[in-house]
């Protein structure tokens, strides 16, 4: 999972001489609030740093090249028989692996947009709520967070369990209360599937963007509101012309974290839908796709053509992401 | 909310006449408001409650009684589904898995890390910021897509089907947020505090151990809940990595669904097994959760 953090240190990180240079003008020394530092010896320094060098390289970043190298060869089995250059780049979009890809990356791509319509606009509206009431904040705000801590494994077969169509609580809950037309086969039917899986997404993570942004307001000085208001301003023009655009960079962290995170899902999809993306591959999203590809792939050359897959995978993954984040940057820094 | 209500300045002229009518009005509706948001607020608490409280319930419940009323309580809690799941279904055994990777990767993985994490922050030396850089890359890294290599790594050092080579991938995921995390925190520790302890003579690892250790201790706490949040729930790796012997809880429901798919209380029994850890966890770690969450943002 990507966490908050995660992406303010890649900001950081990214920001490379301008946002270096702006810290050197405030704050003095590289990185603000860095002390002098001392000079160690090689064998402490060693001591110090390569356990945790060695185990990160070896397990995460080795593979990561690897996958790459993968990627260049024509497999037989676990053999690599020699070398193809761009072959499985091409295969993977030419025939019935493009079918598969662009259903799957269409898929992944209404899902972002399916949880930025409801989860991030929900999260938004629930804070905003919440930061003006004060009974039972604390209280609302961990139940709505709950869910963040169960496996989405557990989320999946949960709610496959309460969906099913015969036995299922939420159709008998329908019935119960006479809307019989509600009740649906939510799992079931093509058109349902991936909007369900989106709703039972958001159920599971609502409360991440609901805390984001509920630290993004308290950090609003309540000044400016209070200005508008003095003004004349009405709560709705408040929030839109106030309170929204001091909101854009948290909305903007938002946007890449959920992004990343729909199109590495994998997890709910498997525990509701199965490995195949049920029904009728409806739910198959690239993650599928790449298990499928990687291990229960027929095909001989599984390894180089599942490693082609990865590294679009994480071209396209990471380089949205870096752009985004960047772009979301200079805008913050006109902002202001 | 009534002082935000009332701060609007009173215009001078116009404030003899309408003023009582209007803010009256004004108040009914800002009332009624306020309790449809209330509704919709405590509405969606229960929303996001009632699953999990169903997932207990029907844990509880026996079979046949599931079937006819999936809504309904337990008549009298029935503790069998639990004790099958437990024993029939291997739950001991995943459960046991689980505990002992989840627990071998954070206390490996923050170990590591926490000693990187000083050397970066308290340390000058050549390539310190190339090495921190290396190591934020990977905060944005799908790991994952990996995992094909990572199979044939383990299985060139003979881990695969093994909790060891589980435990080192696992370590190793965790080490980007460890260190970033840690850094930050022994960035901020006074310069004043280790040059002290070494004016009275202590080398270099009791300084660490003794002093600056102690001192970021919450930070610790924060890293090591995160991991066990993110490792507990895996199921990928050992989906790929691992035996059925092997498997964890999250990996472990997965064949259990197939074997038992007619059973729902039992499956329900096993959902709750698998999630009771983390709402332990979340009971005694509630304020450090919520806020580990949203650390970076605003302030």
């Amino acid at each position: 999972m990507v966490r908050a953090e995660q992406v303010v240190a890649e900001e950081r990180a990214a920001a490379g001489p301008r946002s270096g240079g702006r810290a050197r003008a405030s704050g003095g020394g590289r990185a603000k609030g860095r002390p002098p530092g001392r000079r160690p010896p090689v064998a402490l320094l060693a001591a110090f740093i390569l356990p945790a060098l060695a185990l990160y390289t070896v397990f995460i970043i080795y593979p990561l090249f690897s996958a790459l190298q993968y990627s260049l060869f024509t497999w037989e089995g676990t053999r690599q028989a020699g070398f193809a250059g761009l072959d499985n780049f091409t295969r993977l979009f030419s025939g019935v692996y493009a079918e598969r890809f662009w259903r799957a990356f269409g898929h992944n791509g209404l899902f972002f947009l399916g949880t930025m319509a409801v989860q991030t606009t929900l999260g938004l509206a629930f804070a905003v709520l919440l930061h003006r009431s004060r009974f039972g904040k604390r209280f609302l705000q961990t139940a709505y967070t709950l869910p963040y801590l169960v496996s989405p494994i557990v989320v999946g077969y949960l709610w496959s369990l309460m969906l099913s169509p015969q036995f299922g609580a939420v159709n008998e809950a329908l019935r119960a209360v006479g809307l019989d037309a509600l009740a649906q086969p939510w799992t079931g039917d093509p058109q349902l599937a991936l909007p369900t899986l989106i709703l039972v997404n958001t159920w599971q993570w609502i409360g991440f963007p609901m805390l984001l942004f509920s630290a993004a307001l308290a950090g609003i000085p309540e000044e400016y509101a209070e200005a508008a208001r003095t003004d004349g301003a009405s709560g709705a023009r408040v929030f839109w012309h106030v309170t929204l655009p001091l909101l854009l960079p948290a909305i903007g962290i938002v946007s890449v974290l959920t992004f990343i995170g729909n199109m590495n899902v994998l997890d709910l999809v498997y525990a509701m839908q199965g490995s195949q993306g049920a029904p009728a591959g409806a739910t198959d999203v690239l993650g599928l796709l790449f298990y499928r590809t990687a291990f229960q792939n027929p095909d001989l050359n599984a390894i180089g053509q599942s490693s082609a897959l990865a590294v679009v995978m994480f071209v396209f993954i990471f380089g949205v992401s870096i752009v985004a984040t960047r772009v979301l940057r200079r805008a913050e820094e006109r902002l202001r | 909310m009534t002082t935000t209500l009332e701060s609007p300045a009173p215009p001078p002229a116009a404030a003899s006449a309408p003023p009582r009518p209007r803010r009256a009005r004004r108040g009914a509706r800002e009332l009624l408001g306020g309790a449809a948001v209330q509704l919709l607020l405590w509405g969606y608490a229960a929303v996001a409650l009632a699953p999990l409280l169903l997932m207990l319930i029907s844990s509880l419940r026996p079979e046949a009684e599931l079937r006819q009323d999936p809504l309904g309580l337990p008549v009298r809690p029935a503790l069998e589904n639990y004790t099958t799941a437990w024993t029939q279904a291997n739950f001991s055994g995943y459960f046991m898995n689980s505990v002992v990777v989840t627990v071998s990767s954070i206390l490996l993985g923050t170990s590591v890390s926490v000693l990187a994490a000083y050397a970066l922050a308290r340390f000058r030396f050549f390539g310190d910021a190339l090495l921190t850089a290396f190591f934020m890359a990977g905060l944005m890294i799908p790991i994952r897509l990996g995992v094909v290599p990572v199979f044939y790594l383990l299985d060139n050092l003979g881990l695969l089907d093994s909790q060891l080579g589980l435990i080192c991938v696992y370590a190793a995921s965790g080490v980007p947020f460890s260190v970033f995390v840690l850094t930050a925190f022994f960035r901020q520790l006074p310069v004043e505090l280790e040059e002290a302890a070494r004016i009275d003579g202590a080398g270099e690892f009791r300084v660490f151990g003794r002093i600056m250790l102690p001192l970021v201790r919450p930070a610790l706490a924060t890293v090591m809940l995160f991991q066990f949040i993110d490792l507990w729930n895996d199921f990928f790796f050992p989906l790929v990595l691992v035996d059925r012997e092997h498997y964890t809880l999250p990996v472990g429901l997965t064949t259990f669904f197939t074997e038992y798919g007619l059973n729902q209380s039992l499956l329900y029994a096993g959902l709750v097994i698998t999630t009771a850890p983390l709402v332990v966890l979340f009971l005694i770690a509630t304020r450090q959760i919520m806020t580990g969450l949203t650390a970076g943002i605003g302030r």
